[in-house]
């Protein structure tokens, strides 16, 4: 009928305007606050969707043993293993542990270095999670002279 | 609007490294200021790589990612005159986006 015609019409054009003012958010790129609020390393895997954290030699975290400057303690992560979604960086001591996520594409390889904060000398995690929800990790324990989160 | 962002693009054999050094503060909501009041967490959340316009990583950063980041990745089927884009938007909605060729 016309007036259905229209009224589906209408629909589909009101949703997309509501849709560009951002108020569905699930549809952008989302920040996954649950896995970055957690407070415990286990808590922010499972907020990703990764299983059990089980070690694995496959995954590697390069950076200091000692830290000088709780600020800025450099970190580097990768993995070998094919089929990776993720590679984190998570520091158990710090306030909350997840540091840094990224979503691993077929463009990149799985390797990434970025410099994080940490509060006090702590284990320091790189989790890969993999495709079918495993975690696999590989962790570094890094002590800390000058804690870098202001205290 | 933010202070430009460095990205250096260094092609060998069939990939490239990207380096990238962003200006922000990242302030990570756990320091008190001269009153005593908590400085409110203000940090780069959401980083967007692209090449020649294809997103090829999409990174998400919490608070405890060091002040002015660093990041380096490796992004594979780059050549000599490719374009390199980083977008990064933080937790109060600003953002910033800056272009670099890869050499």
């Amino acid at each position: 009928m016309q007036s259905r015609r229209q009224a589906l019409k209408k629909t589909a054009v009101v949703a997309g305007l509501l849709a560009s003012t951002g108020l569905f958010p699930q549809l952008a790129f989302a920040f996954s606050k649950d896995a970055f609020d957690a407070k415990t390393i286990q808590d922010a895997i499972k907020a990703l969707g990764g299983g059990t954290l089980s070690a694995s030699k496959d995954v590697t975290l390069t950076g200091p043993d000692i830290a000088e400057n709780g600020a800025v303690v450099p970190f580097a992560a990768s993995t070998a293993l094919p089929g990776v979604k993720r590679l984190l960086i998570l520091v158990e001591k710090n306030p909350a542990p997840l540091v840094a996520l990224f979503n691993v594409s077929d463009s990149v390889e799985p390797a990434f270095s970025t410099r994080a904060k940490m509060g006090q000398s702590s284990d320091v995690y790189a989790v890969a999670i993999m495709g079918d929800g495993k975690a696999l990790y590989a962790k570094k324990e890094v002590k800390v002279t000058l804690g870098g989160c202001g205290g | 609007m933010a202070d430009p962002m460095r990205i250096r693009a260094q092609v060998a054999g069939d990939k490239a490294t990207v380096r990238v050094l962003m200006a922000h503060d990242m302030e990570s909501g756990q320091r008190k200021d001269g009153a005593g009041k908590i400085i409110p967490a203000w940090f780069i959340q959401t980083v967007t790589v692209t090449h020649n316009g294809k997103t090829v990583l999409t990174a998400e950063w919490g608070p405890a990612v060091s002040k002015n980041p660093f990041m380096q990745l490796v992004v594979k089927g780059v050549k000599v005159g490719d374009k390199i884009g980083v977008t990064w938007k933080d937790n109060k909605g600003g953002t910033r986006s800056d272009e670099a060729t890869a050499t």
